[in-house]
């Protein structure tokens, strides 16, 4: 078998086109073991998402990444540096928006800009000169003078994700960024995200929400107890973990479970839940027309396209996770 | 430096905002202190402390007790809340900012603080006459050493607690009788030779002893050099601790 003669130039050098290069990262908290060990690639530009039930080890990796946690052992490249040694000169140059807003209540929007920028070493002129820029970009020129404490969550949102980039940050890590947000509130977040992916700034953010996941990520991890459980991106991982479609049937009974049995055999899987069955299948029409053919009559059918939420609770588990 | 500066600087723009509702008690609480004891029981006092008049007396301990109070009203709830309710402190932990940086910041404006109410005391104190020597504004770097001296090991211990209720713990069993038992209101020869350690171990009485010594314009002497030490040493030890508890906190 001849070697690949196409390889690509990078493979020699792994590190140089990942901006975050993680090798058996592993982050233990006394006998807690909150990262057991994962492998992650971030490439320049794109928008990278770690997806998992709460207590998987997201946050845990999210601020080793920031380099406000050194790991325990494993490899970890941020930039090309190390974050044990060069913690200051990585956080130059990234940008972070933590899962609780973390401003300060008792200065204005704009002061929150301009002194989170003088911690960069920008000037004065240069931090309000950028200041007035990102409250723009993040819809609060009109808020610039207000106190922060009694903006809204979007709003106050919004501001930490224009403070993180107040230093034009290479990446950007976002821990849950629309946690708490009401749907247009989040749908902005989205909007303005969007926009920076699209200014070529690498987005890292943390979700367990998975239309998000859907909407940013060029490529997620998937994590569960502290290891990544699946990679890919989102299209990807539907068609390994999931079919293309799933259709949902709620029968009038106690026991959905008496209906398993009557349903065998369509689809690749079925899942009985408490209050329904899934059906994973390829042709939703046609499923449907097959339990109609065996006599059965849902109070309700749906057929849908098979999401990253039938994924994620494929491999992590129904199990409420608290 | 210039990023522990860009630390300090936040903590001055946040003084812009909310200085109003501190600069009355800075100007109020003197002009009480010296009205209630000086004049008020100063009148009970007769013939003084040692030849010299009660109000005259105690206006440099009140200088330095001055100190102390800003250094634990800057020390306790706003770094607890830094670190518990606001969460400024990891914002600034995830700026390229180091430990150091970040409590060297906070620690200068306290400082800050600390010098600004000594003075404030001191402008109000030589409105009543009371100074005697123009040695008198050396208080204000005494009045930083004990500010330091206290708010250090302040910081740290409220860096350390997981409810803000261990602050008023501090307040009633350190604050409180470090005030009472350190030469402020009378001389600590008065004590018993118990309560006379609380003086001597804690920071306040060797600030009060400098404080007095330069506006009554006496020499402390060799004596002058022990109480530097002694609170030079508060000084790094608790800095120490401080940096000690907020890599704890803030490196996870």
């Amino acid at each position: 078998m001849e070697p690949h003669p196409t390889a690509p130039p990078a493979a020699q050098n792994p590190t140089e086109d990942f901006l975050i290069h993680a090798r058996g990262l592993v982050k233990r908290f006394g006998d807690f073991t909150a990262v057991d060990g994962i492998d992650v690639d971030v490439r320049r530009g794109e928008a990278f998402g770690f997806l998992g039930p709460n207590g998987a080890g997201k946050s845990s990796t999210m601020r080793m990444i920031g380099c406000v946690s050194p790991p325990t052992s494993g490899v970890l490249e941020i930039l090309g540096l190390d974050p044990r040694r060069d913690g200051p000169r990585i956080r130059a140059r990234l940008g972070v928006c933590p899962q609780l807003d973390n401003l300060d209540i008792e200065l204005t929007a704009r002061e929150n800009l301009t002194t989170y920028a003088r911690f960069f070493g920008i000037g004065r002129r240069e931090a309000r000169r950028r200041a007035d820029e990102l409250l723009e970009f993040v819809q609060l020129a009109e808020r610039a003078d207000s106190k922060v404490e009694p903006l809204s969550g979007g709003m106050k949102r919004r501001l930490t994700i224009a403070r993180a980039m107040v230093n034009q940050p290479e990446v950007v890590l976002l821990d849950e960024p629309t946690t708490g947000l009401d749907p247009q509130a989040r749908h902005l977040v989205w909007e303005r995200l969007f926009r920076l992916k699209q200014q070529g700034v690498t987005l890292v953010l943390t979700t367990h929400y998975m239309d998000e996941a859907e909407q940013l990520c060029d490529r997620l991890v998937v994590m569960d107890g502290g290891r990544i459980v699946a990679e890919g991106s989102p299209r990807e991982l539907i068609e390994r973990y999931s079919t293309r479609e799933v259709v949902e049937l709620r029968f009038n009974a106690d026991d959905q479970r008496a209906y398993a049995e009557k349903l065998d055999g369509i689809g690749e899987r079925l899942e009985v839940l408490p209050d329904r069955v899934l059906l994973y299948v390829d042709d939703g029409d046609e499923a449907t027309a097959e339990v109609h053919r065996r006599s059965l009559s849902p109070a309700s059918v749906l057929a849908r396209r098979s999401s990253l939420e039938d994924v994620f609770l494929h491999l992590t588990g129904r199990t409420l996770v608290d | 430096m210039t990023a522990m500066l860009s630390v300090l600087e936040f903590h001055l723009v946040n003084y812009r905002r909310t200085w109003r509702s501190s600069a009355l008690t800075t100007l109020v609480m003197p002009l009480l202190v010296m009205l209630g004891f000086g004049v008020g029981v100063g009148a009970y006092v007769e013939g003084g402390v040692g030849g010299v008049p009660y109000l005259d007396w105690i206006v440099p301990g009140l200088i330095a007790s001055t100190a102390l109070q800003a250094a634990v009203g800057e020390a306790t709830w706003p770094v607890f809340s830094y670190f518990e309710w606001l969460k400024v402190y990891f914002a600034q932990a995830a700026a390229p900012l180091r430990v150091a940086d970040i409590l060297g910041g906070h620690l200068a404006f306290m400082l800050f603080r600390i010098v600004l109410s000594a003075a404030v005391f001191l402008a109000v104190a030589a409105a009543f006459g009371t100074l005697h020597s123009w040695w008198a504004p050396l208080t204000l770097v005494v009045a930083l050493l004990v500010g330091l001296a206290v708010a250090a090991p302040t910081v740290a211990y409220a860096a350390s607690v997981s409810s803000d209720s261990y602050l008023i713990i501090l307040m009633r069993f350190a604050v409180l009788p470090m005030s009472l038992f350190s030469g402020v209101f009378f001389p600590i020869g008065s004590l018993p030779e118990l309560l006379r350690w609380v003086a001597y171990v804690f920071p306040l009485w060797h600030g009060v002893e400098l404080s007095r010594d330069a506006i009554l314009g006496t020499s402390p002497g060799l004596l002058g050099l022990v109480h530097v030490a002694c609170l030079l040493a508060w000084c790094a030890a608790g800095c120490l601790l401080a940096h000690v508890r907020f890599r704890r906190r803030l490196v996870i």
